[in-house]
């Protein structure tokens, strides 16, 4: 019962979606509308299942007493406040006239998503770039063929892509040779190779998926493959 | 003024440079924070700058502008927004720019996203692009002009179901206003009503999803514009014609806006984004100079 | 160099809501000096609002919109009844926060797990392989309109065919890479590492962007230096 009932459900929804690829009409390419609908709800209870796991792991750290348990009430508040401000925003632009979303730019909710979340969230990915250049400096070497191919590559598309390399050479010629070879590379070379590993992905990804609707590979159900 | 001190402090840091290549020569590399302070001031002084570098147009976005002028006036375009405000910076000059094309154009434009974030980075740059004179003197109208769908859980299969039509995923728009009572929409089914889709994407669910499924299962015409670190692996599609064309990153972004003449924060910031590779050009020359060095002395 | 003087615009703004975004920039920035309290003060709150905010919406346009006023409808229109069994299967997700019934969590999980799988292969076999290969076995010898050979074009459609060909080598496993075949895997490696330079060379650019976003915000929107 535990172990049956998955597999059927796998193996029926998969052979709904592969077939209705080749047959569009009924019952699978029907079939095919309605489970998306309802992947579309349950990926947003699957939201709701982060949150409310967030809130447990918070409280289990709030309960251990450990050195960084203070920083959960931080987690927990703020998640509070985001949730209070969220519905109250939400539920009152339901019901104005005319309705208003809770993304309205004049919600609170909108002023946190401002002012809050996206310095946040911009400045946790813009400290990369600090990291990037701090690696490529202390680990980028040539230490052989393939790593100096590596590292030309990487030379000429940065060097390439905004006008650096043009600007050096403009006392010398007006054509843009850098941005040229740079476009070249990405063309030629780099498709060749990000075709090779996209090939190589779709074919793992085809075999992967087979397994699972045949029921052989079954690691999402808990069991060995 | 600004131009002439913020030219000699970049000098200055290119001169101090060589004392880190000496320093670095010597087996006494910097200390990351030296570095993090090198890219900080290399990326930062050129905003301050009045400069603007000559850039020239690559196959790509001239590719992307040329379907794009192909399409009649009035065109119905859809504009997916998957993404979210760390890849503005990236991808929100892209965005304003074809807004403000489009909107010039009389292109009828539906919005949609498959992140959360993403119809609400759409509404800033519709509300910038309605600051151009040229666009407010149109008086555009939400619901017969442009309309906002809102974001839908779902990833790929948002797009999947839309193959049949529209309304199964957006009932109704970003404002609770039904599908059917929206003026744009009245005539919109599924793909085969739209001439163009431009995707704005900094991952997954986006450009790939959108290839897979709108392109190649249900015909659409495909133009994306994309963060510089997904660009790379859009090639293949490129080449293959499953898409028209591609900017990529902040230097795809001030390409477009310098095709469709319409000036903004990437034509700006593409100093400061040289001048940053710079550093990282010549930071990692140094490293390789020192390391060949050191092999050349233990020979 | 050739350099054009352009024009900005002076703009600048101080309200609340600027000063918290910079607080909490230059707060998320202090690790780069050390981890310490305010980075972890600002990671904290980060964490909050992010599950905080992605759960409001998901529930507004998803729980609410389209399952909520599908079932319920508002002026007249008939109900769509098949849309409670998205909603069942999403209940049935939230009981993996149980110990005890936590199982049953394993339904919805086949559901997507399998629907997934069916949707994947067909795209990945039509659009990452089937139209790629396509794409590679295209003739070699680029011509213009006027039937001239362009060589360019020619020699990097050559390079195109050599580097999927080689590239596919080095990931088949299933022979030992000796002889022909182990020279074809070896170019193969040298277009791989080509590709992840090109790839490095677009990360940079990218992050570079990122905190160039930052600092445009910290100098311009904020203290309006420029």
């Amino acid at each position: 019962m535990r172990r049956e009932i998955p597999l059927i459900i796998t193996t029926v929804t998969g052979l709904v979606f592969a077939i209705s690829y080749f047959i569009p009409h009924m019952p699978f390419g029907n079939s095919e509308n309605i489970f998306g609908e309802w992947i579309s709800i349950v990926q947003a209870f699957a939201i709701w299942l982060g949150v409310l796991n967030l809130v447990k792991v918070s409280i289990d750290k709030i309960l251990s007493k450990k050195g960084d348990a203070y920083y959960s009430y931080i987690v927990i508040i703020s998640l509070g406040i985001m949730l209070i401000v969220g519905f109250w925003d939400g539920l009152s632009g339901l019901y104005a006239d005319p309705p208003y979303p809770v993304i309205d730019d004049s919600t609170s909710f909108y002023w946190i998503f401002k002012n809050i979340y996206t310095p946040l969230t911009s400045t946790m990915f813009a400290m990369l770039a600090f990291f990037v250049a701090s690696a490529s400096y202390r680990a980028f070497r040539a230490r052989n063929f393939q790593a100096t191919l590596l590292l030309i590559a990487g030379f000429f598309v940065m060097g390439g892509r905004v006008p650096l390399f043009d600007l050096m050479i403009s006392g010398i010629t007006d054509v843009p040779v850098f941005s040229h070879f740079a476009d070249w590379i990405m063309t030629y070379p780099n498709t060749a190779g990000q075709r090779a590993i996209m090939i190589g992905i779709a074919l793992g990804i085809m075999s992967s998926s087979l397994r699972i609707i045949l029921g052989i590979e079954r690691s999402h159900i808990g069991g060995k493959s | 003024m600004a131009n002439t001190i913020s030219i000699i402090l970049l000098i200055l840091l290119g001169l101090s440079l060589v004392y880190v290549l000496v320093r670095t020569l010597k087996g006494n590399p910097i200390g990351r924070r030296i570095v993090f302070l090198y890219v900080a001031i290399a990326a930062a002084i050129p905003l301050f700058m009045d400069l603007e570098v000559p850039l020239p147009i690559t196959t790509d976005v001239r590719n992307l502008y040329d379907a794009l002028e192909k399409l009649p006036d009035g065109s119905k375009v859809m504009a997916a927004f998957d993404y979210d405000p760390p890849s503005a910076p990236e991808l929100q000059p892209m965005a304003v720019a074809f807004m403000k094309y489009a909107f010039k154009r009389d292109f009828k434009i539906i919005i949609m996203g498959l992140w959360p974030q993403g119809p609400i980075q759409a509404n800033m740059a519709i509300d910038e692009a309605m600051q151009d004179p040229e666009i407010a003197a149109k008086n555009l109208q939400y619901g017969v002009d442009y309309v906002n769908l809102g974001f839908q859980s779902g990833n790929e299969f948002v797009i999947q179901s839309m193959g049949t039509a529209f309304k199964t995923m957006f009932p109704k728009d970003y404002r609770t206003t039904p599908y059917d009572s929206i003026p744009l929409m009245r005539n919109i089914v599924n793909f085969s009503n739209i001439d163009f889709v431009m995707n704005f994407s900094s991952g997954e669910p986006g450009t790939i999803q959108w290839v897979q499924i709108a392109v190649d299962r249900f015909g659409s015409v495909l133009g994306a514009g994309n963060t510089a670190v997904q660009a790379p692996q859009v090639y293949p599609y490129l080449r293959a014609g499953q898409m028209v064309g591609l900017l990529g990153g902040m230097s795809g972004a001030a390409e477009f806006e310098k095709i469709t003449a319409e000036k903004g924060k990437a034509s700006t910031f593409i100093l400061s984004q040289m001048i940053a590779h710079a550093i990282v050009i010549i930071l990692i020359l140094i490293g390789n100079v020192a390391y060949f060095s050191e092999k050349r002395k233990k020979k | 160099m050739s350099l054009i003087l352009a024009r900005k615009e002076k703009r600048s703004s101080m309200d609340i809501g600027m000063f918290f975004a910079a607080l909490l920039t230059l707060g998320i920035f202090s690790f780069l000096y050390k981890d310490n309290p305010v980075y972890k003060v600002c990671e904290a709150i980060f964490v909050g609002v992010s599950a905080g905010f992605w759960a409001i919406t998901y529930f507004f346009d998803n729980i609410h919109k389209k399952f909520w006023l599908g079932v319920f409808p508002q002026e007249g229109d008939s109900p769509d009844y098949w849309l409670w069994g998205g909603a069942i299967l999403g209940f049935l997700m939230l009981l993996r926060i149980s110990n005890k019934i936590g199982w049953i969590a394993r339904w919805p999980l086949s559901f997507i797990v399998g629907a997934t799988a069916g949707l994947y292969m067909m795209l990945y076999f039509v659009s990452n392989a089937l139209n790629q290969v396509a794409d590679t076995m295209m003739p070699i010898v680029a011509y213009a309109s006027d039937n001239s050979v362009l060589w360019l074009d020619t020699f990097g459609n050559f390079i195109v065919v050599l580097g999927v060909v080689t590239g596919l080598i080095y990931f088949f496993f299933s022979k030992e890479h000796k002889g022909l075949f182990g020279t074809g895997a070896q170019v193969g490696t040298w277009f791989l590492m080509i590709t992840f330079g090109a790839s490095f060379g677009y990360t940079v650019m990218s992050r570079m962007s990122l905190l160039i976003g930052r600092l445009d915000f910290l100098f311009g929107d904020w203290l309006g230096l420029f």
